[in-house]
């Protein structure tokens, strides 16, 4: 199962390349974003804090949801509509090594995003490391766990589009608005103060916090909402809608249309 | 052995009766065509065997296991089947071989991929993208995958659906090499020469019943039908029914010098006897 699941993997990933539109959509995009972004607003949030900076932390969060969420939202529904699930519901492929085969391609579009992203940040708009190894530990899990998050509830989501070709101007959408209301692209405490809760429900929000306490300075902490990191929060509620996302993903898995 | 054993199958969707109380027997080796109308529930009841819909009651036995169980034992049932879908339409960015390899791995006793590409014919096309090939090889692609895992029982939906005479041909061919191994085959299908070429035994479903269960020879009492003679005599075609030509003939024979004008025998064809059949004639 798992020897499969990571076959699945190697073949999605191969998949994904072959695709000249997703792989442009998928790691270009933020590029493109993190440069428009970069350029319009040259302010400074606070000392040593660029706007570039605070971005770049919002804009890894959100290649967290873009790689997993929408990337899978939109997927799966067209593997449904093509036929292409129903052929594997016919073999004896366990459910558990497609849902390998889909983290798996997760994790490594999302590598190479997060990746791009660094490297034209530091190159271009001269965005700064944590050198703090605490920093890279909490960089560290809030991938691991994000991206889990993403794809479970990616996953979970790809029963809402009712047709492929329909998935992406569904999917799309709820992303984009997440994304405003989450604080990526402005900073989120000059969010109304609705906007903040309601983004609070959602894990956005707290990808970005957390990605904000890896590449901003600790001394910022006291400008978010609750004047602290709120570290330990963060990992909860991250690690309850992967708990949510992945009894989701189960109970709403549909192989074909009807 | 039986292979596949149904009894009053029933499967309705809102107010159609879909699947009206069908019993079907397949028997191991043989190839068992359903012919149908559209909507005729040859599909529906495929898909039942598959274990891809529930039936609303009826017992169902397909290599002595209930398809609409789920779970290990499932699996262990899929690895002894192969099922060609009616349409898939990947994306279509893996080659013929990479797909197929991988799909191999899915079955404890796959086929050599190799074998299986020169079997479908698809041999110049090892290396190509699907989204590149025909729609005839990508169906024969499909036919592939099917038998990838060496099934002991393979469901194909119609099969040749869009292929050229050739093709379709050499798709024959295929199958009667899967017959000498003795795989059984479900086939449905629109096309009556197939069946009559392929099919030990044909079933005619129309409004989700069974009409008749026979070889294609005796399907609707074609091997006892009456012929129909036909030759040319004074400028004017004649015609005559008769059970036995062979009389007929030899009359004629008798009565002209040389070269009956014209003469045919013809016996209804398979498709004559299916369109009377399903009341279409």
């Amino acid at each position: 199962m798992i020897a499969i699941g990571i076959a699945r993997g190697g073949l999605e990933i191969r998949q994904f390349m072959r695709q000249r539109e997703s792989v442009v959509f998928t790691l270009a995009f933020p590029i493109i974003l993190l440069a428009i972004f970069g350029s319009v607003f040259k302010t400074t949030l606070a000392e040593g804090v660029t706007f570039s900076q605070y971005f770049v932390a919002g804009m890894i969060a959100s290649g967290l949801v873009n790689t997993g969420f929408q990337q899978l939202a939109i997927i799966i529904p067209m593997e449904r509509e093509f036929g292409s699930l129903k052929r594997l519901r016919g073999t004896p492929m366990h459910l558990a090594s497609y849902f390998i085969g889909k983290s798996i391609l997760v994790f490594v579009s999302m590598a190479i995003q997060v990746l791009l992203l660094l490297a034209a940040g530091i190159i271009f708009f001269g965005v700064k490391l944590p050198t703090d190894p605490y920093k890279w530990l909490t960089f560290t899990w809030l991938i691991i766990l994000g991206s889990a998050a993403s794809t479970a509830l990616g996953i979970a989501f790809a029963a809402v589009p009712k047709s492929g070709r329909g998935a992406s101007a569904v999917v799309s959408p709820v992303v984009i608005v997440l994304q405003f209301f989450s604080g990526v692209f402005f900073v989120f405490t000059d969010l109304p103060g609705w906007m903040q809760q309601v983004a609070a429900i959602f894990p956005l929000k707290w990808m970005t916090q957390g990605m904000r306490s890896v590449f901003l300075p600790d001394s910022f902490a006291t400008r978010e909402v609750a004047g602290t990191w709120e570290t330990e929060r963060t990992f909860m509620i991250l690690l309850a809608w992967l708990i949510v996302g992945i009894f989701l993903a189960i109970r709403t898995f549909k192989w074909s249309r009807d | 052995m039986n292979v596949i054993e149904v009894q009053g199958l029933h499967k309705s969707y809102a107010e159609t009766k879909a699947v009206d109380g069908i019993d079907l027997t397949i028997s191991q080796g043989e190839i068992f065509a359903l012919l149908g109308p559209n909507g005729a529930g040859k599909t529906t009841t495929v898909e039942i065997l598959e274990g891809f819909r529930k039936a609303d009651s009826g017992s169902i036995s397909v290599l002595g296991f209930d398809p609409s169980q789920r779970g290990v034992q499932s699996r262990i049932w899929r690895n002894r089947i192969g099922i060609v879908l009616q349409s898939t339409a990947d994306a279509g960015d893996l080659t013929v071989q990479e797909t197929l390899s991988h799909f191999a791995k899915y079955y404890s006793a796959p086929r050599d991929v190799d074998e299986v590409i020169t079997s479908v014919g698809l041999d110049e096309k090892r290396g190509a993208l699907i989204r590149t090939l025909s729609g005839g090889q990508r169906r024969r692609l499909d036919v592939g995958l099917g038998i990838i895992g060496s099934p002991e029982l393979l469901f194909l939906d119609e099969p040749t659906t869009g292929f050229d005479p050739e093709a379709r041909r050499a798709f024959w061919a295929l199958i009667e090499s899967l017959r000498k191994g003795g795989t059984t085959i479900l086939l449905t299908t629109h096309y009556l020469d197939e069946a009559e070429a392929l099919a030990d035994r044909v079933a005619v479903i129309t409004r989700g019943k069974i009409l008749e269960v026979s070889t294609p020879t005796q399907l609707g009492g074609r091997a006892s039908a009456k012929a129909r003679i036909q030759w040319k005599s004074d400028g004017v075609i004649h015609e005559e029914l008769s059970d036995n030509p062979t009389e007929v003939v030899r009359r004629l024979a008798s009565q002209f010098p040389g070269e009956i004008p014209e003469l045919q025998v013809v016996r209804p064809s398979l498709e004559d006897i299916y369109l009377s059949m399903i009341g279409e004639k």
